[in-house]
Formats: C-alpha cells, sequence, structure tokens
C-alpha cells in the first residue's frame, strides 16, 4: 500500500465548518486513483493532508509508510504535489521553474529528463517564455513536469484538468496512461465523472464522506436498476411530468435525454404506460431506450 | 548551502526582472531626498502680520520698522481699527495681529510701562507659536533699547543686562537639510526594507507557490534566508545610493563619523527591520491585508521616531512608544555620526538595543511562520 488514510477528519473554523468526517481508503503501488466528487466534496483538502500541508484533526494517514503528520519530511522528499490552482513561479520562465524545483530535490533535468520527456517535448518549444505567459493546457503540462522532474513515487494531482479544454483534457489523461507504465502512485482529484472511467480505482466523495470505493467498471455494475433515456420535444416539462408520474422511481437531467428508472413490476407494461400517460400530457415525439448507466448515474444514486 | 544558493538565484532573477521594483530601488530615493528636505523647512518665515496703530507716535514707528527689518514677518495690511484686521484674520489672509493702543508712547514714558495687543490666529499651530515667540522676542529686543536710551541719557550709571548668545554646534547655521537627510535617508531604507520584505513572502502566499517551496525538502531556515538576504542587500543599496549620490553630491553632507560604524548599524538595523516584514508577512494572507498593516507600522515608526518632533518633548507614554521603535535608534545613530562624528563607544547602547530588537523581531517571526499552515 502507498497511500493509506485511516478515518480522518478535518474541520475549519474551529470546528464550524466539516471539510471531511471519517475518510478511510488506501491507494496501492502503481495505480491510478480517483477521487471523484463535486467542488467543495472534501477532495482538496484530503490532498493537503497528504502533502503535508494541513493536520487532520483525527485520525492517520501515511505515504509509503512514512506518517503524514511525525514524518512529514521523508514525505515531503517523495511526493510530486500539483495543487488546483496553478502556482508556479509566473515571472520565471517554463525552464528556470523546471530547474528550480529540480535543484531543491539535489537533482537535475538531465537525471530526470527520461519520465517528463513525453511532456516535456510538448512544452519545450515555449521554454524561455514566462509560466504567467502560457495557455491553460501548457500551464499544467509544465506544473505535471516540476511535480515529476523530482522522481516522485507518489503523484498528488489535484483538479488538474478544471479549466482546461477538452482536447488538453485527453491529453492529460494520456500523459498519466504513461507515467502509470513509469510504476508512479497517483492519486488524482476531478468533478469531471466522464473522467473517473480513466482510472484503476476510484472514490466517490460528497460532502466530505466517502460514498464508495471501488474499479469504474464495478461501480457501474452496482447499479441495481435498469436506467432508461428518455427524450421528447419540450424536455424541461418533460422532466417536471416525469417526476409526477407514478411509475418513476427516479429521474435526472442528463443533457440530451432524462435518465430514469422505473418502479418494480413489468417493465415493457411499465414503458408502456409512461409513454402513453407523457402523450396524455401532450407530449410528442416521445423517445425510451434503455442504457447503461455512467458513473454520474451512479454517483446521483448514492447520493439520494 | 547549495538550496540557499538557489533560492537567492530565484529571488534575485525575480527582482531584476520586475522593472517596477528596480524603478522603487533607484529612483524613490534619488527623488524624495531632493524634495523632501527643501520643502519641508521648519524654519518658519513670511509669518503674515496685520498692524493696527492707534499712536501713531514716533515709537511706534520704530516698533514697527523693527518688526519688519526682522525678515520673519511680511506686513500684510496697516490698519486703524482691530475690526478691519480682524476681516483679514477672518479671510486667513494675516497669522497675527498687533494692536499698538493709544497713548502708548504717553504711557511708556509717563507710566514708564505701555502695553500692546496681540492676537494669533492658531489655525496653522506651528506657525502661531512661532510666530508669537519671534514677535516677542523683538518687542523685548526693542523694550531693552529703550531703556538703555533713556539709562544713558539720563545718568551714566551702568545696569546690569543679562545678554544670551547661543551657538548651534554640529550644525552651525543650521542647516535644514543636513539635520532631515539623514532622517529621511532612514525612512527610505525602512520603508523600501519591510514593504518590499513584506509583499514578496505574501505574494508568494497569495500565489501558492509557497506551498509548493513547502511541499519540498527545502529547510525553513533556508527559505527565510533566501527572503531576507535579498531585501537585506537591497537596503545597503538604497542607504548608499542616498548617502553618496544624493546627501553627499547634491547636499555636500560628508559624515564625519567613521562609515564602518555607520554600516554596522545599518546592517544590524536592516535585520530587525526585515524581521518585522517578516511579522507582518505571516499575519496576512492577501498582499492588500500585508500593504495596510505595513502602512500602519510605518506610520506609527516614523511619527514616533524623533525625525519631525524631538523625542524629549512627547508624553511619557509616546517616549514609550519611541523607546520600542527601532527606527528612532537610526535616526539617532545617523543624525550623531553624520553630523556629530560619533564614534563606535558612543553609540553602544543604541548597537545594544538594536540588535535585541533584531533577534527580538526575528525570533518572533520565525516562530510565527508554521511550514504547515
Amino acid at each position: 500500500m502507498d497511500v493509506v488514510l485511516k478515518n480522518i477528519v478535518k474541520t475549519y473554523n474551529k470546528g464550524k465548518v466539516k471539510a471531511v468526517s471519517d475518510v478511510s481508503f488506501s491507494v496501492e503501488k502503481g495505480e491510478l486513483f480517483g477521487l471523484i466528487g463535486p467542488d467543495g466534496a472534501g477532495k482538496t483538502t484530503i490532498f493537503r493532508i497528504l502533502a503535508t500541508l494541513l493536520l487532520p484533526d483525527e485520525g492517520t494517514a501515511s505515504v509509503n509508510g512514512h506518517d503524514a503528520v511525525n514524518d512529514y519530511k521523508e514525505i515531503r522528499k517523495r511526493i510530486g504535489y500539483m495543487p488546483g490552482k496553478f502556482s508556479l513561479y509566473q515571472d520565471l520562465s517554463v525552464e528556470e521553474n523546471l530547474n528550480f524545483f529540480a535543484t531543491l530535490f539535489n537533482t537535475s533535468i538531465e537525471e530526470n529528463y527520461e519520465l517528463i520527456r513525453d511532456i516535456y517535448t510538448q512544452i519545450e518549444p515555449f521554454k524561455t517564455r514566462r509560466a504567467g505567459k502560457l495557455s491553460g493546457g501548457m500551464k499544467q503540462k509544465l506544473a505535471l513536469c516540476c511535480a515529476l522532474i523530482r522522481s516522485p513515487s507518489l503523484l498528488l494531482l489535484d483538479e488538474p484538468t478544471t479549466g482546461v479544454d477538452t482536447v488538453s483534457r485527453k491529453e492529460f489523461w494520456e500523459m498519466l496512461k504513461g507515467l502509470k507504465e513509469q510504476h508512479i502512485t497517483i492519486l488524482v482529484s476531478t468533478p469531471y465523472m466522464d473522467e473517473a472511467t480513466l482510472c484503476d480505482r476510484i472514490a466517490l466523495i460528497q460532502d466530505g464522506e466517502i460514498l464508495s470505493i471501488n474499479s469504474p467498471r464495478k461501480i457501474i455494475n452496482q447499479f441495481p436498476d435498469q436506467l432508461y433515456a428518455v427524450k421528447s420535444q419540450k424536455m424541461s416539462r418533460l422532466l417536471a411530468d416525469l417526476r409526477q408520474s407514478s411509475t418513476i422511481s427516479s429521474c435526472n437531467s442528463f443533457g440530451e435525454y432524462h435518465h430514469i428508472t422505473l418502479h418494480q413490476g413489468n417493465t415493457f407494461e411499465m414503458q408502456k404506460k409512461l409513454i402513453n400517460e407523457m402523450e396524455h400530457l401532450g407530449h410528442t415525439q416521445i423517445e425510451i431506450k434503455s442504457i447503461a448507466p455512467t458513473i454520474e448515474d451512479c454517483f446521483i444514486k448514492l447520493m439520494s | 548551502m547549495r538550496t540557499l544558493r538557489f533560492l537567492l538565484q530565484k529571488e534575485f532573477r525575480q527582482i531584476f526582472r520586475n522593472s517596477n521594483i528596480l524603478r522603487m530601488i533607484i529612483a524613490m530615493p534619488i527623488i524624495q531626498l531632493l524634495v523632501m528636505p527643501l520643502a519641508a523647512d521648519y524654519e518658519i518665515k513670511n509669518i503674515r502680520i496685520s498692524l493696527v496703530d492707534h499712536d501713531r507716535s514716533p515709537n511706534s514707528q520704530k516698533l514697527k520698522n523693527k518688526i519688519i527689518a526682522s525678515g520673519y514677518f511680511e506686513l500684510n495690511d496697516f490698519n486703524v481699527s482691530f475690526d478691519e484686521s480682524y476681516e483679514q484674520f477672518q479671510r486667513n489672509n494675516s497669522d497675527l495681529i498687533m494692536e499698538i493702543p493709544k497713548d502708548f508712547e504717553k504711557s511708556l514714558v509717563v507710566d514708564k510701562q505701555a502695553n500692546l495687543f496681540i492676537a494669533v490666529n492658531a489655525i496653522n499651530g506651528t506657525n502661531a507659536t512661532v510666530g508669537s515667540a519671534y514677535l516677542n522676542r523683538i518687542i523685548g529686543s526693542f523694550n531693552r533699547d529703550i531703556r538703555l536710551d533713556w539709562i544713558t541719557s539720563n545718568n551714566s550709571v551702568n545696569t546690569a543686562t543679562i545678554e544670551v548668545s547661543s551657538l548651534n554646534w554640529f550644525n552651525p547655521f543650521l542647516n535644514y537639510p543636513s539635520f532631515m537627510v539623514p532622517g529621511i535617508l532612514v525612512i527610505l531604507v525602512t520603508m523600501v526594507g519591510a514593504y518590499m520584505c513584506a509583499l514578496n513572502i505574501v505574494k508568494e502566499k497569495e500565489v501558492g507557490t509557497i506551498e509548493q517551496i513547502n511541499v519540498t525538502p527545502v529547510k525553513k531556515h533556508h527559505f527565510i534566508l533566501g527572503k531576507l538576504i535579498p531585501f537585506w542587500a537591497i537596503g545597503i543599496f538604497v542607504f548608499t545610493l542616498g548617502l553618496f549620490g544624493v546627501a553627499w553630491l547634491v547636499y555636500g553632507i560628508v559624515p564625519l563619523g567613521s562609515l564602518l560604524t555607520l554600516y554596522v548599524f545599518l546592517a544590524i538595523y536592516l535585520i530587525a527591520l526585515l524581521g518585522i516584514g517578516l511579522i507582518i508577512s505571516t499575519y496576512s494572507n492577501t498582499q492588500q491585508q500585508a500593504m495596510s498593516l505595513a502602512f500602519f507600522c510605518m506610520m506609527v515608526f516614523l511619527l514616533m521616531s524623533g525625525l519631525f518632533t524631538p523625542v524629549d518633548s512627547m508624553p511619557e507614554w509616546a517616549k514609550w512608544i519611541a523607546i520600542a521603535n527601532p527606527v528612532t535608534y537610526f535616526i539617532d545613530v545617523v543624525r550623531l555620526v553624520v553630523l556629530k562624528g560619533s564614534g563606535f563607544a558612543a553609540l553602544k547602547t543604541q548597537f545594544l538595543i538594536i540588535s535585541l530588537m533584531a533577534v527580538f523581531f526575528n525570533t518572533w517571526a520565525v516562530l510565527n511562520y508554521k511550514k504547515t499552515m
């Protein structure tokens, strides 16, 4: 086990605001572990505790067997932490930033070039540019390089893809896959549910509590009901009407479709009944189809 | 040591890349030292006076001439009634009214005693006190003159008069810049040092780079030294620029005492000062907070330092603030060394106190600077 958290509790403002309550999970060596949850779920607090920047109120956290409170110095030698907010020196160039963080760990760019090569080659054409003048995606790549150049055994990436465009996000996850092959343990957090399936295992977190920990596939398989996608001409009215319907057990808006689950019973009969009901209420071009649930469906189910 | 070298390299790189900071360290001392001592002059001249002469006698004429000839006063108006002069007061055209009563000369000769009336416009407090003091002295001297006149003309008995003549040591001509420039130099070093140090660290907090440093094995004292040394060097540079570039070249002020004493004191003073900057940075999370806090401290430090008003004339409680104020000691030492030529032996107390302050402020700052925030 590379990372172990046991019953971590952290409150702010002298106990008034509960950020994390009784969180326990562990990450195996070489694993790509995702913390999935909305803003304010407590993801950053967990990262900061692991990065030894915050002391937990209760519970223990350890990295590579070193306690986050007592052995923080050992942990700091082994982790690469990339905070959610870009926090490199904006007035230093790409190369200077990288060099600076390498030297603080008594190493050099040349020594660990292999680790960052795939990522660094993408920003190398801009190496004399000041970090503050880079685009969002490039800033993230530089931050990842700076976290990697120290050759860490654990990478802590706090929302690395927030505020980054879709293409860069995809590229970023490709890079993480590449790093996994180098046996670096990665703990990553994201508010985007679609990124969850790219992790080996995920923890769904909400209001400082962990809802479920498993591989994305298993979490999806645990979804208890058959899920349907429904569509009609007037989507917002449909949502309200569906929620009124006696046949429906849950109904949520998911972009183009509304995702629903039905009450127990003959599914074919129920569908028919539902369509009739909706047509009666004036909906036209009603479309209903059974679909496989996504992580987001699971998350909403677990939340309720 | 290797880590510290890289931290310093990074810090200097950032400073020299920031054109605003460069402008501040070079232009600010020169401009302030050129402008402030010339404008902020204590010597009060051109006090506007309104005269009301009801007597119109040779003696009242003599008194009037004596006042105008002193060079401190400027005759604003010459009236026959007090009301008219008071009108000038109301319009803020004059600072002083002197009313010479009717029969001034007569009572002076007959009763050997005469009264004068002086009204002072106290809106500008300094003008009022200084102006009336000048006027009293002139009247006193006028009084002596006529008494001597009569005594010598009536009988030739010598009367004992006490003549006070004073000599201004260390600044014989009461040259205002030579008194003020060293003080302003201290202010400059203080502002540049404390502000820049505090703001720099808080900026790292605000941008989040301090967290990146915190998760590295960089030691607390390396980080702090990496911040203090550059600003210590900048403080010494600013002082040197002000002392040689402006005070010596422009005002011709050459330190009488040893430069070594001055610079050793400066070095210790800067350590104390940067400690204060560090304390400010540990108590603030944004540059705005740091700026307000630093501004507050600077105002207190500067006004309670004896630069503008002597510490000795402050009330008892204010003296204690001045005693706890590092700026007080530096202004004291700079003036003593530059104007009087005092050596280390005469400044032992100041050296001891500033050293204690350096230790105290920095200990406080380091204790308050927590690596796990």
